[in-house]
């Protein structure tokens, strides 16, 4: 299911070697197939020299998470439209700490309501981008967490 | 793809306008347009309720018949949405458009662990035709048409569909089913798809086979513009690839020796509305021409009432903004107002909340009344296609046709849309489009108001549809309830029927109807075909 992205047809900006260039797991859990807003970001990451991988639809938590392992991600991106965002991310995250995972960072984007921010924080993640954040702010926030 | 393009001088004058379908709008136009384009009245434009349609498929249009309004609706258990079903219907709404839960789109019952948070979430909760019985108490399947958003299990829905009318008292020839049942859609947009696609095309052949005698006022398919345009397609593209799926859809009925003056008649289309006004209503014009042309002259339909672009034209999703979200009233209110020009059969709109959820009563009323209000007080019943003849209407309309033809042209030189979809060309396109797009409005190249013009920092509070976690419980109980109390061998002889005849190759939908007669799962049906056909996976599109 997981689908390898090609390298970038230029190379990695700010002279970073390749296999050093930041990368991203872009995931969508659950059963929600709305995907242009995933694609869009991960086509806006691998622009920025990012390497990007995408999980496709329909993922469950456990094979996000065995994804990001096996693909050794610096950071794992999920897009969220349904409204589970909460208890979707408080798996992640417990899983994640399971499998020895607890330092990739997540981020999420999607249908974000505001008022859940501070809920989602509480469980460890990192970034939140709901729609319509310009892309840079996402490449940003990557670039300045990743050491 | 969205707004047009404004290439503006120092002094904010426009130098040009481009569409987003790539056509660029003069200052002014005049008969001269017409001419250097060879425009012919007859050939292009003729009589509305005539042969080529440009002007409409009614020779008087909203004069014999007003427009059906179908808001999209559904969520929670069955008996939530029937309350809300009656509640539109009181207010005046003539079509219903039921919404399913995410689970039940992808063929889990209701306590299936991938179903787990979604249970009545985007939707209406459905395992059984006991829900269904819920959901349809006290409507007249006879006078009220269902479109029903389903489409992996669109032929298990129709089926149960037939099974709630024998239960209801309504006769399955007189109801009539709109289920979407598009999956190559599914595929390049909205992501709810299951089995393999070669089965998963036949399992739609299946329900237009069907349909032809045992539900003949029921339309099988309703092949969707609309999702591929919210994923980042151009209108012109939108209109080129809904042709290009029905035509595969065509082909696989004409495969098992029908004609297709026999089923075509029965297609509708669900497309989108929103962007630039001109752009939208020449694409339906020229839509309505190039779809009766495909059908004359590739496949040989004579009957008239078989040329007709049918459908919902719908105000879309992806217009809307969650910046300044009660800006998106005045948004549906122009969209509708484009369906409205372009002559459109059925309508919705999305309600202005749903940047962010599902619609609350409030506002899914608020977008009836938009409707309702462009029919009765400001005028668009009074005359047929009212644009026509337009220098610059006509123009538009002859420069979209081109273009709608030269990406269909584009597709079948790629093998036809089946093979497109099995490539990932098409996804690969509009997912691009899609990126540049989003690029373009962030570089302020393309306009939004309230999002890169006339911005304000404000937080817009909004009242939200709140998703409510009881109704999940209450679900399953019903559903454990259900296994506990139904017949269980005549489900399980039903379910193993159902296997053979799918392992066969038959038509599978009279034993998806006595499935459903004997109380069998859409979890149970859904995993005879999982196993069965095998699950479809996705084209790497990267």
């Amino acid at each position: 299911m997981v689908q390898a992205a090609q390298p970038p047809s230029r190379p990695a900006t700010r002279g970073v070697p390749v296999s050093k260039r930041i990368k991203v797991l872009v995931a969508k859990p659950g059963l929600d197939g709305h995907d242009r807003g995933a694609k869009v970001v991960a086509h806006a990451l691998r622009e920025a020299g990012m390497e990007v991988i995408y999980t496709g639809l329909h993922q469950s938590i456990e094979a996000i998470v065995a994804a990001a392992v096996q693909e050794d991600v610096d950071l794992i991106g999920l897009s969220i439209m349904t409204g589970g965002h909460l208890p979707i991310c408080r798996k992640l995250m417990t899983i994640l700490r399971e499998k020895g995972a607890g330092d990739k960072l997540v981020f999420v984007g999607g249908v974000i309501p505001s008022r859940d921010f501070d809920a989602l924080r509480a469980l460890g993640v990192k970034g939140i981008f709901p729609g319509g954040t310009p892309l840079q702010e996402t490449i940003e926030f990557i670039r300045a967490n990743v050491a | 793809m969205d707004v047009a393009r404004y290439i503006k001088d120092e002094k904010d004058q426009i130098q040009d306008v481009i569409l987003s379908s790539g056509i660029h709008v003069k200052a002014k136009y005049g008969p001269e347009d017409l001419e250097a384009i060879g425009f012919d009245h007859a050939k292009d434009v003729g009589e509305p309720g005539e042969y080529p349609f440009t002007r409409n498929i009614f020779a008087e249009g909203y004069r014999s018949r007003e427009w059906t309004t179908r808001q999209y609706t559904g969520f929670g258990t069955p008996r939530e949405s029937n309350e809300r079903f009656k509640l539109m219907i009181a207010h005046g709404q003539t079509g219903l458009n039921v919404a399913f839960d995410l689970p039940t789109q992808m063929g889990y019952d209701s306590d299936h662990p991938m179903a787990e948070g979604e249970v009545g979430r985007v939707g209406m909760a459905v395992d059984s035709l006991r829900d269904f019985e819920i959901a349809f108490a006290g409507v007249d399947l006879h006078t009220v048409g269902a479109g029903l958003t389903i489409n992996a299990v669109a032929s298990i829905m129709l089926a149960m569909y037939q099974a709630v009318g024998e239960k209801l008292g309504f006769d399955r020839t007189k109801i009539s089913a709109t289920p979407q049942n598009d999956i190559l859609k599914e595929v390049i947009g909205r992501g709810a798809w299951i089995y393999a696609l070669d089965p998963a095309v036949k399992l739609i052949g299946d329900t237009i086979e069907y349909a032809i005698t045992a539900m003949p006022k029921t339309n099988p398919v309703s092949i969707c513009g609309y999702h591929i345009r919210e994923s980042g397609a151009t209108p012109a593209q939108e209109m080129a690839y809904a042709f290009g799926i029905a035509n595969a859809y065509i082909d696989e009925v004409v495969r098992r020796g029908y004609h297709p003056e026999q089923f075509v008649g029965r297609f509708s289309f669900n497309l989108n509305i929103f962007g630039n006004l001109w752009e939208q209503v020449a694409k339906f014009r020229a839509g309505r021409k190039v779809w009766a042309w495909n059908l004359r002259e590739k496949y040989g339909v004579q009957n008239p009432r078989n040329l007709w672009l049918r459908g919902l034209f719908a105000g879309g999703g992806s217009g809307l903004t969650k910046a300044e979200p009660e800006n998106n009233i005045m948004r549906g209110a122009y969209y509708a107002l484009a369906a409205a020009l372009s002559g459109a059969q059925t309508t919705a709109l999305c309600s202005f909340d749903e940047a962010f959820t599902i619609p609350t009563p409030r506002s899914a009323l608020l977008s009836l009344r938009t409707c309702q209000l462009l029919m009765e007080e400001v005028g668009m019943r009074d005359t047929v296609d009212p644009l026509a003849g337009s220098y610059f209407i006509e123009t538009l309309t002859k420069e979209m046709e081109g273009k709608i033809r030269e990406e269909m042209e584009d597709i079948e030189r790629r093998g036809g849309m089946l093979q497109c979809v099995k490539d990932g060309y098409v996804q690969r396109k509009v997912s691009r489009q899609a990126f540049e797009f989003e690029s373009a409005l962030q570089r302020g190249e393309l306009i939004k108001v309230g999002v890169n013009k006339y911005v304000t920092e404000a937080e817009h509070e909004v009242e939200l549809h709140e998703y409510n976690e009881a109704w999940a419980e209450e679900k399953i109980r019903d559903l454990q309830e259900l296994r506990r109390t139904r017949d269980s061998k005549a489900s399980a002889a039903s379910l193993k029927a159902l296997e053979q005849g799918a392992r066969e190759g038959k038509n599978v939908m009279p034993f998806l109807v006595d499935c459903c007669r004997a109380y069998a799962t859409v979890g149970e049906m859904s995993d005879v075909f999982r196993g069965v056909f095998g699950e479809f996976k996705e084209p790497s599109i990267f």
